[in-house]
């Protein structure tokens, strides 16, 4: 299994295309050929963090700027950052748009993924954020685009959900 | 010296900057010399107005931003040293109040009690090269004029009493806040 050259490509194309020129993010696996167009990219603004809650005041700046930005994270990283979604965005209504790699879940191989993929969608719900999951590369430019859409009318996080459908292949 | 004497001294040089603070004391004191539309008051989510002043200054590097913080939200987000200095805004003037208390929660001592931690220490070994360490109110003045003045990032660190205002309360509720500090970033840009 590696992580698809193609899909991560129509990932990065899809962001562009809703418009976003500002990502924050901290690496992860099935996000480091994304985050390497990203940082290639000499028209977006790049921001690593150290943590993912880190990259929620990050989010919140670039908004209070008025810079359209987007959030990289793996589904532990959105566990790390509960906090600051909770009483920065949704406290001030602070809209927040996150990509979020869905480890742990259908397929997962490896043990230490398993807690945090089982509990993702469940922390979603709890927390209200809308979310879908993307699997189709087909789709997924638009769920991008509608996923920040629906963050800046209701002024509140959503999450797009990368799946392994979308983020792996078997060569 | 008492941090209300280091936000009154730079009160007026702050009409023209982008302004967050953290929570409690801080705020209030910065609150009650007078709300300005450039003041954004984080009163939760400890730890993150640095890092909302790094998102601020990277996008908008024609503004001089300027985040209040304080040594206990300082020590839930120690990563953002790093991140300031990789990234590395020019633009961004970050104060420290030290007073070696989570003073806002209850009193307790912080790490930086009895200068067990040194925070101008971890800022400078994160990578910062402008970090100023100030004890007396002549040498904060003289650190916030240099900050003010260089291109940054600048970190000041400033020792300051345990002390906070006898009340708290804003007429200003916190989406409000969020709303109006927006809206006046979006109309300086326009107007520029």
């Amino acid at each position: 299994m590696t992580v698809s050259y193609e899909n991560s490509k129509i990932v990065f194309e899809g962001i562009r295309a809703a418009g976003i020129s500002s990502v924050s993010a901290l690496p992860e696996t099935w996000l480091g050929l994304l985050l390497q167009r990203i940082e290639s990219d000499p028209d977006m603004t790049l921001v690593q963090v150290t943590k993912e809650e880190e990259a929620v005041g990050i989010a919140a700046g670039a908004y209070f700027a008025g810079e359209p930005h987007l959030m990289l994270m793996q589904n532990h990283g959105f566990l790390a950052a509960i906090n600051g979604i909770v009483s920065l965005a949704q406290l001030y209504h602070v809209p927040l748009c996150m990509l979020i790699a869905l480890r742990g879940h259908w397929g997962e191989p490896y043990p230490w993924h398993t807690r945090g993929g089982i509990v993702t969608e469940d922390v979603l719900r709890a927390l209200d954020i809308p979310f879908e999951y993307a699997r189709d590369p087909a789709r997924v430019a638009q769920q991008i685009r509608e996923g920040y859409t629906l963050s800046r009318s209701s002024l509140w996080p959503t999450a797009l959900l990368l799946t392994r459908d979308l983020m792996e292949e078997y060569p | 010296m008492e941090r209300r004497q280091c936000i009154e001294l730079i009160y007026d040089e702050l009409e023209e900057k982008v302004v967050v603070t953290i929570m409690g004391a801080c705020a209030q004191e910065l609150y009650d010399l007078g709300h300005r539309e450039n003041f954004f008051y984080l009163q939760h989510a400890m730890g993150l107005a640095s890092s909302i002043g790094i998102g601020i200054a990277l996008h908008r590097p024609e503004e001089k931003v300027v985040v209040l913080d304080g040594d206990g939200s300082v020590l839930m987000n120690l990563g953002t040293f790093a991140t300031m200095a990789r990234y590395a805004p020019t633009n961004l003037v970050h104060v420290v109040f030290d007073n070696g208390s989570l003073l806002s929660t209850g009193g307790f001592d912080s790490h930086t009690t009895s200068g067990i931690t040194d925070l101008a220490g971890i800022a400078r070994a994160s990578g910062i090269e402008h970090v100023a360490d100030a004890d007396d109110l002549m040498t904060f003045g003289e650190a916030m004029v240099e900050a003010f003045e260089r291109e940054g990032p600048s970190v000041v660190v400033a020792r300051v009493k345990a002390v906070g205002p006898d009340n708290y309360g804003m007429d200003l509720h916190l989406p409000e806040n969020a709303f109006r500090f927006a809206r006046h970033l979006s109309d300086r840009r326009s107007n520029r």
